[in-house]
C-alpha cells in the first residue's frame, strides 16, 4: 500500500516504516495502554500498577490525567491507543457515581471493538501478600470457573477479553518447569467476577506428572460489571478472521507408488490461446471459408438456443 | 503371576503415599492447551462459596490447574539447553486481530498485461563491458551516470536538425519528459487501484485546484465541442493552458497531421513563395503626391524664392497619403470596447 501513495517514500528507512504501518500478515504481540482518568487513586491505582507488572514489557503507560469519558466519546482513547501502537487499553478513574472504575477495552482498525466497565469491590494488591513471588514475563495458565461464562454473549466476550489481556503472547513451546503462574476467574450468581492469582508448586506424585499445590500471590479482586459496549456479531467475526496464508493446507496431488517413489500431479490452468505472445504466421490464419463455417455454426447454435427458450417458456 | 501381583500391589502402596493427580468432575472441562486455558462448566457448591470463599476457590482452581497440567505433561517434549520443553499445539481460542487481513495488491496496467502475455522480468546485469571506455561499467545505480557522462563528452547533431540545437539539453529534456510521463502513469495506476472516479483533466474541485489546474480544466472543457473548441469565443483576457500533458487531455489532440490534404499543401507552398520572393508594392497615391512635390520644388527653384515653403516633415506627411477610414464599424469613434455586462 505504500506503493499506492502519491508521495513515494524517498528513503529505504521511510519505506520500511510505511510498510510497518500497514496491516501485517502475522501481527506483533499486542501491547496495552494505561490511561488515567480525571481522578485516579486508591484501589484503581494499585490495580493498574499490578496489571502493569503482570503485562510487562508489553505496556505503555501514560502519566498525565485525562478528562475522558470512554462510553460517551471513545475517540480520544482511540487516538491515544493508535498513536502508541497499542491494541488494548485500560482506563482507570474514580468518581462519586462510579467509585474504583476500570474500563478494559481493545481496538480493531483504530476503533473500539469491545469495552467493559468493571467496578472494583474488593482489592488486595500483590504487595499485600507476604510470600515469595514468581519472576516477570511468565505466561500464566487461565482458569474460568462457573457455568455462566458460556451462557450469555456478554460473558463470552468478557472471557475472550480476559484471555486477550492476560495471556501475554502466543508461544510454540513451554518449559515444563516454567508453568508457574495461574489466574482464575469465577463468575458468581450475582454477576460478580472474582479474580485470583496463584503460584504453582509442583510436588512429587510417584508418577511422571506432578501433583499441583497452589499458593496465592498476586492481585485478588472482586469485580462488578457496570457498563459494556460490545461489537456487533459481524464486526467481531470480521475481526477474528485469520489470513488464509497461515492456514496449513494438506498436500494434495502427491502419491507414492509401489517402489517408494513420490509422484505428484500438476494441473495446468486453462490457456487463453488467444492472448499468448506468439508470432503471427500466415499459414495459421483462418481462410474465408473457415470463417464462414464458424459463422454458420454460431447462427445454428443461437437458433437452437432461442427455440429451446421459447419451448421452455411455453 | 504372583510376582506381577506383588509388584503391582507394591506400586499401589507407594502411590498411596502421595496425593492423587486425578480429578473427578461432573461435566467435562474444556481445554485449550495452546493458550494454557481451561473452562470449567460445573456448578459451584454455593454454601462453600459463601462460607469459606477463599479456600473453596483455591481448591477449585487447584483441581482445574491439575487437569490442565496433566494435559501439558502429555505433550511431546524435547530437550533444549538443559531444560525439558513441551511443544504446544495451535490455540483453539481465536482472538481478534488489530488490523484487517491484508488483501492482495492490485496489479498495475503493465503487470496485468505481462501476466496475460507471459512476459517475465529479466534482471539486468549490474556491470557490462563497455568497448568505447574499455572497462566494466555499471548499467544502473552508483557510478552509472558518471560512466554515461564520460561516454557522451560529445554528441553529434544529426543531418536533418538545425545546427544550433543543444543536443545535451535535448537529452535532458527527453529524460524529463519520460519522468513526467512515468509520474502520470503511476498516478493513473493509483487511481485505478483505489477505484476513485477521477475526471480526465484531473480537476480536484474549486478549493483544492491551483490556478494552472483550473486553466487546464477550462481548456479541456472548451475542447469538448464538435469542432474541438476552435470556434469558441474567448474572453478578453483569457489565456490558453500550456505545458506538458495538456495536449494529451484534449480529445483528438494527439492525432497526426492527417488533415493536411493536397489542396492545402499547395496553398502552403504558394504562401512560402510569396513570402520569400516578395516584391515591393506600389503605393500609387504616395507616388503621385511625391511626384507632385518634386514638380513643385522644381518650379519654385525657378520661380519666387521669397514665397514661404510649405511645411515639410511630419506635418505634411500626416495629412497627405491618408485615406479616410470608417472606424471599423464602431459607432462612437473614441469610445473603448465595452467592458462588463451589456445592459439592455
Amino acid at each position: 500500500m505504500s506503493l499506492l501513495r502519491i508521495r513515494k517514500p524517498k528513503t529505504r528507512k521511510g519505506k520500511k516504516m510505511l510498510m510497518a504501518r500497514e496491516p501485517q500478515l502475522i501481527e506483533a504481540a499486542r501491547t496495552m495502554l494505561f490511561v488515567d482518568g480525571r481522578k485516579c487513586g486508591g484501589s484503581v491505582k494499585q490495580f493498574m500498577k499490578d496489571l502493569n507488572q503482570l503485562k510487562k514489557p508489553l505496556v505503555k503507560v501514560l502519566n498525565r490525567k485525562n478528562d475522558i469519558t470512554p462510553f460517551e466519546d471513545p475517540s480520544s482513547l482511540e487516538f491515544l491507543t493508535m498513536k502508541n501502537y497499542a491494541a488494548q487499553f485500560v482506563f482507570g478513574s474514580t468518581s462519586k457515581k462510579r467509585p474504583d472504575n476500570i474500563v478494559l477495552g481493545r481496538l480493531y482498525e483504530n476503533e473500539v471493538l469491545d469495552m467493559f466497565e468493571l467496578g472494583i469491590k474488593q482489592y488486595k494488591a500483590i504487595s499485600e501478600f507476604m510470600n515469595e513471588k514468581i519472576g516477570a514475563c511468565v505466561k500464566p495458565c487461565l482458569v474460568f470457573n462457573g457455568p455462566q461464562w458460556s451462557q450469555t454473549e456478554e460473558l463470552r466476550r468478557l472471557r475472550n477479553l480476559f484471555i486477550d489481556t492476560f495471556h501475554r503472547e502466543k508461544v510454540d513451546s513451554i518449559r515444563l518447569q516454567g508453568v508457574e503462574h495461574v489466574m482464575s476467574f469465577t463468575v458468581t450468581d450475582n454477576m460478580n467476577i472474582l479474580m485470583r492469582s496463584y503460584k504453582i508448586l509442583l510436588k512429587k506424585s510417584g508418577q511422571k506428572t506432578p501433583r499441583i499445590e497452589l499458593e496465592e500471590i498476586g492481585p485478588s479482586a472482586d469485580f462488578v460489571i457496570r457498563r459494556t459496549k460490545i461489537a456487533s456479531e459481524d464486526l467481531y467475526k470480521q475481526a477474528r478472521k485469520q489470513p488464509k496464508q497461515l492456514k496449513v493446507g494438506k498436500k494434495k496431488n502427491i502419491s507414492t507408488d509401489a517402489m517408494g517413489n513420490t509422484k505428484g500431479r500438476v494441473h495446468m490452468g486453462k490457456q487463453l490461446t488467444g492472448s499468448i505472445q506468439t508470432r503471427r504466421v500466415k499459414a495459421l490464419r483462418k481462410t474465408p471459408e473457415e470463417k464462414k463455417e464458424n459463422r454458420q455454426k454460431k447462427k445454428v447454435a443461437l437458433k437452437a438456443a432461442a427455440a429451446e427458450v421459447l419451448a421452455a417458456s411455453h | 503371576m504372583d510376582v506381577v501381583k506383588e509388584v503391582l500391589a507394591k506400586h499401589q502402596k507407594e502411590l498411596e503415599k502421595y496425593k492423587p493427580i486425578t480429578v473427578d468432575k461432573h461435566l467435562e472441562c474444556r481445554l485449550d492447551v495452546g493458550t494454557l486455558l481451561i473452562t470449567d462448566p460445573n456448578d459451584f457448591d454455593d454454601r462453600e462459596l459463601r462460607d469459606n470463599r477463599e479456600e473453596y476457590l483455591t481448591a477449585l482452581t487447584r483441581d482445574n490447574t491439575q487437569l490442565l497440567l496433566n494435559a501439558i505433561w502429555e505433550l511431546p517434549t524435547e530437550r533444549v539447553d538443559e531444560s525439558i520443553v513441551a511443544k504446544l499445539p495451535e490455540p483453539t481460542t481465536v482472538l481478534p486481530r488489530l488490523r484487517k487481513v491484508p488483501g492482495p495488491r492490485p496489479l498495475t496496467k503493465w503487470e496485468q498485461f505481462a501476466k496475460e502475455k507471459g512476459i517475465t522480468k529479466k534482471k539486468r546485469d549490474k556491470k557490462t563491458y563497455d568497448d568505447t571506455l574499455d572497462k566494466w561499467v555499471p548499467t544502473y545505480g552508483f557510478k552509472h551516470a558518471e560512466a554515461e557522462k564520460s561516454k557522451d563528452w560529445v554528441l553529434e547533431v544529426p543531418q536533418n536538425a538545425d545546427p544550433n540545437t543543444d543536443m545535451f539539453q535535448k537529452k535532458i529534456d527527453l529524460r524529463n519528459e519520460k519522468v513526467a510521463k512515468n509520474e502520470i502513469q503511476r498516478m493513473k495506476n493509483i487511481v485505478r487501484a483505489r477505484k476513485v472516479d477521477m475526471p480526465r483533466s484531473g480537476y480536484l474541485g474549486p478549493e483544492a485546484a491551483s490556478s494552472s489546474q483550473l486553466l487546464t480544466a477550462v481548456t479541456v472543457a472548451k475542447s469538448s465541442t464538435a469542432s474541438v473548441g476552435k470556434f469558441q469565443n474567448k474572453l478578453p483576457k483569457e489565456k490558453e493552458a500550456r505545458g506538458l500533458g495538456v495536449k494529451e487531455l484534449i480529445p483528438g489532440g494527439k492525432r497526426k497531421a492527417s488533415h493536411i490534404t493536397n489542396n492545402e499543401r499547395e496553398a502552403n507552398l504558394d504562401l512560402i513563395k510569396s513570402v520569400l520572393h516578395k516584391k515591393p508594392k506600389l503605393n500609387v497615391d504616395k507616388a503621385i503626391s511625391m511626384q507632385k512635390e518634386e514638380d513643385r520644388l522644381a518650379r519654385e527653384a525657378e520661380g519666387a524664392p521669397a514665397r514661404k515653403a510649405k511645411p515639410k516633415g511630419k506635418g505634411s506627411r500626416k495629412a497627405v497619403g491618408k485615406k479616410p477610414k470608417g472606424n471599423h464599424g464602431q459607432r462612437a469613434p473614441g469610445k473603448k470596447a465595452q467592458a462588463g455586462r451589456k445592459r439592455r
